[in-house]
């Protein structure tokens, strides 16, 4: 089995997709011979030509409008918003058309529509290409998004959503692209759309996260544990829609959890999350739930992007306060 | 040629030259006459009669929906007339599988295309059940977004051009869609992937009050076509031979590869912008509306028409009764349609695949409506 980067992972789900399934299309800005500005697409416009991997004119609305149109004619595109801060540029095409599809005819058209993106903070970018805004499509009936954490996971999510006759927001977390490696089978599998993952167990505390916030929670677990605490970590992977299940299996195992998100705290996926756990499990718990968020401002500027974003110490010091509440 | 003004360049003379480009194309005249031979498509008598046809009944469609809506038995309503040359004669064009991407004024190219009557109804009055389109219909359900449809058509016409199947789409927007970003990334879109597309502006010249001149310094909508590389053209929107023409011409285009046509329609529309509160006294005076009502393409046709001596007031009654006995037979079928409810539309949205949170909803939903 190779070890692979995330985003090595995500172009082999592409490359998996457009083998088993003719009628997948993949086109964006600079997706073409030039593989995507993280070169994401290396290599697929070469392998399966032009027909069925190009590049767009330089319009994000208009990309979201060709997705539809080639859906609406028996296709399965795969679009990408090169970054998505852009997300607001197709944003009538997005959550005004694709997500709405099948409500609007009845269930008479789909859109089996993957639209990825480059997204998160860490990663010196300029304005508009950093910020968290899934939460802004999560509000929409209709999308299911994704975001993975890890190589693997990105592989199965990806195909999965690939696969999906409904539209699916996958989120590539830009400081994950290259961050590590993991072992990933070279075979088409698929991870399914809406399950969270356990990727620690503990006993004592629950934290919910999601994004390169996995990889933070997972070091304040361990710093947690050189202090006797447990401390489980549950990656939501799709938070939208949320695995509540296994959410609540694990607050009832620890009785305390926080929720960590890169976002800033308004209206954000955390809330809904903790809004679950109140009203399903509040008896089982032994401390206010409570969130490491960023705070509500506007992301910042890259040289200021670090002390904007939550960290592991940031977790380990919340986790804390709730485990000695 | 470099536009110049004595020894410099110049970009006014630039543009004027595009703008000459322009002239409207008008094949029958206000008086029902043919005044351009050569572009006259001479079709057959029943052909003509047939498109008279249409325009009638979508006359009287209009008229028995205005008063529907006033009834409180229709809903969301925008209303046709001065404009059915415009839909209509552009729509008789097609062939079955071409796609209609339309706006929400364009509901009579969709029944002609063959969505139901009582299902326009039905999305009139927004039950779900109105677009729930019937299989092989190659319609989508009124646009409401203004310009969205015309990035879709982009998309369409790709899906044809990668299957090699002949067909076409077909958009329409009006004179204020041409200043969306959609208009423009759409038209674009379709230049550049050479797409088997027609583009429809109906310069009905009111976007809701703001008349076209505010919408833009260009002397034409169609020249907009130029800036994106496609073919376009400005015809007499209220002639229907004029715009069967240029649609005839632009479907040929598009499936014989050629790409992409831009159709400006020059038309008026006497009504409403639509018939939620709309005042065009607000914005328009009756002289206007007399000046422009002189050019209605019903009139012109059947002058036309009656001199071929194949049109006839008893015909014309024929259609009026017909239409009146089917929009009645529609409305009936629509009011028998089931009332919507919460559990359908949680149905519809998760076609029963539901985690058990969406479960929980669609129980307690399912507790009131048994109440």
């Amino acid at each position: 089995m190779a070890e692979l980067t995330m985003i090595q992972a995500i172009t082999d789900a592409l490359r998996t997709e457009l083998k088993t399934d003719e009628n997948v299309l993949l086109f964006g800005e600079d997706v073409g011979a030039n593989g995507g500005v993280f070169r994401a697409t290396e290599g697929l416009h070469k392998e399966f030509g032009e027909e069925r991997v190009f590049d767009t004119p330089l319009a994000e609305s208009g990309i979201g409008g060709l997705a539809i149109g080639l859906a609406l004619t028996g296709f399965r595109p795969i679009m990408e918003i090169q970054f998505f801060g852009f997300l607001f540029e197709v944003m009538d095409s997005v959550s005004g058309q694709i997500a709405r599809m099948n409500f609007r005819t009845g269930g008479h058209f789909n859109a089996p529509i993957t639209i990825r993106a480059p997204f998160g903070g860490g990663v010196a970018t300029p304005e508009m290409h950093a910020d968290s805004l899934e939460g802004l499509v999560a509000s929409q009936p209709g999308l299911t998004v994704v975001i993975p954490s890890t190589p693997y996971d990105a592989k199965g999510l990806l195909i999965s959503a690939i696969k999906s006759d409904d539209p699916v927001i996958f989120l590539e977390h830009m400081k994950l692209y290259r961050s590590f490696r993991q072992e990933v089978p070279e075979e088409e599998y698929s991870i399914p759309l809406g399950k969270a993952d356990v990727k620690r167990e503990g006993k004592d505390l629950t934290i919910v996260t999601y994004g390169a916030m996995v990889q933070e929670s997972l070091k304040a677990a361990e710093a947690l544990e050189k202090e006797n605490y447990s401390v489980e970590v549950i990656d939501l992977r799709t938070i939208q829609p949320l695995d509540i299940e296994t959410i609540i299996q694990s607050v009832e195992k620890t009785n305390r959890a926080i929720v960590v998100q890169e976002a800033q705290r308004q209206a954000g996926i955390a809330a809904n999350v903790v809004a679950e756990i109140t009203e399903r499990a509040i008896l089982s718990l032994e401390a206010p739930v409570m969130r490491v968020t960023a705070p509500d401002t506007v992301y910042p500027f890259a040289a200021g992007e670090n002390t904007w974003l939550p960290n592991a110490k940031d977790i380990a010091a919340k986790a804390r306060e709730v485990l000695t509440f | 040629m470099v536009a110049k003004k004595g020894n410099q360049y110049d970009p006014v003379k630039a543009l004027q030259l595009i703008e000459s480009q322009f002239d409207m194309v008008q094949i029958l005249n206000e008086e029902g006459k043919i005044v351009d031979k050569d572009l006259d498509p001479k079709l057959p008598d029943e052909e003509l009669v047939e498109l008279m046809n249409r325009m009638v009944y979508t006359r009287i469609l209009d008229q028995r929906s205005i008063s529907l809506n006033r009834q409180g038995r229709l809903g969301f309503y925008a209303p046709t007339a001065g404009q059915e040359a415009s839909q209509l004669a552009s729509q008789y064009v097609l062939e079955k599988d071409d796609f209609i991407l339309p706006g929400y004024r364009d509901v009579p190219q969709l029944l002609f295309h063959g969505w139901p009557l009582y299902m326009a109804f039905l999305w009139s009055r927004g039950h779900y059940a109105g677009s729930v389109i019937p299989d092989g219909l190659n319609i989508f359900p009124p646009q409401i977004i203004i310009g969205a449809q015309y990035v879709q058509a982009a998309g369409v016409g790709l899906g044809f051009k990668k299957k090699g199947q002949k067909s076409v789409v077909i958009t329409y927007t009006g004179d204020g869609g041409t200043s969306q970003g959609d208009f423009y990334e759409g038209l674009n879109f379709a230049g550049a992937y050479k797409v088997p597309a027609i583009f429809v502006i109906q310069n009905n010249q009111y976007a809701i009050s703001t008349h076209r001149d505010v919408q833009t310094a260009a002397k034409t909508l169609a020249q907009k076509g130029v800036a994106a590389g496609v073919p376009s053209v400005l015809v007499d929107g209220m002639d229907p031979l004029a715009v069967y023409v240029a649609t005839r011409d632009a479907r040929e285009r598009a499936v014989n590869g050629d790409g992409p046509t831009l159709i400006e329609t020059m038309c008026y529309r006497y009504g409403p912008h639509t018939m939620a509160g709309d005042d065009p006294t607000r914005y328009r005076t009756s002289d206007v509306d007399n000046e422009w009502e002189k050019r209605d393409p019903i009139v012109r046709f059947r002058t036309y028409l009656e001199a071929k001596g194949i049109w006839s007031k008893e015909q014309e009654e024929k259609v009026i009764e017909r239409a009146k006995e089917e929009i009645k037979e529609a409305i009936k079928k629509a009011d028998a349609q089931p009332k919507q409810k919460a559990t359908d539309f949680m149905k519809i949205m998760y076609k029963g695949d539901m985690p058990f949170n969406l479960q929980e909803q669609l129980d307690a939903y399912a507790g009131k409506e048994s109440n």
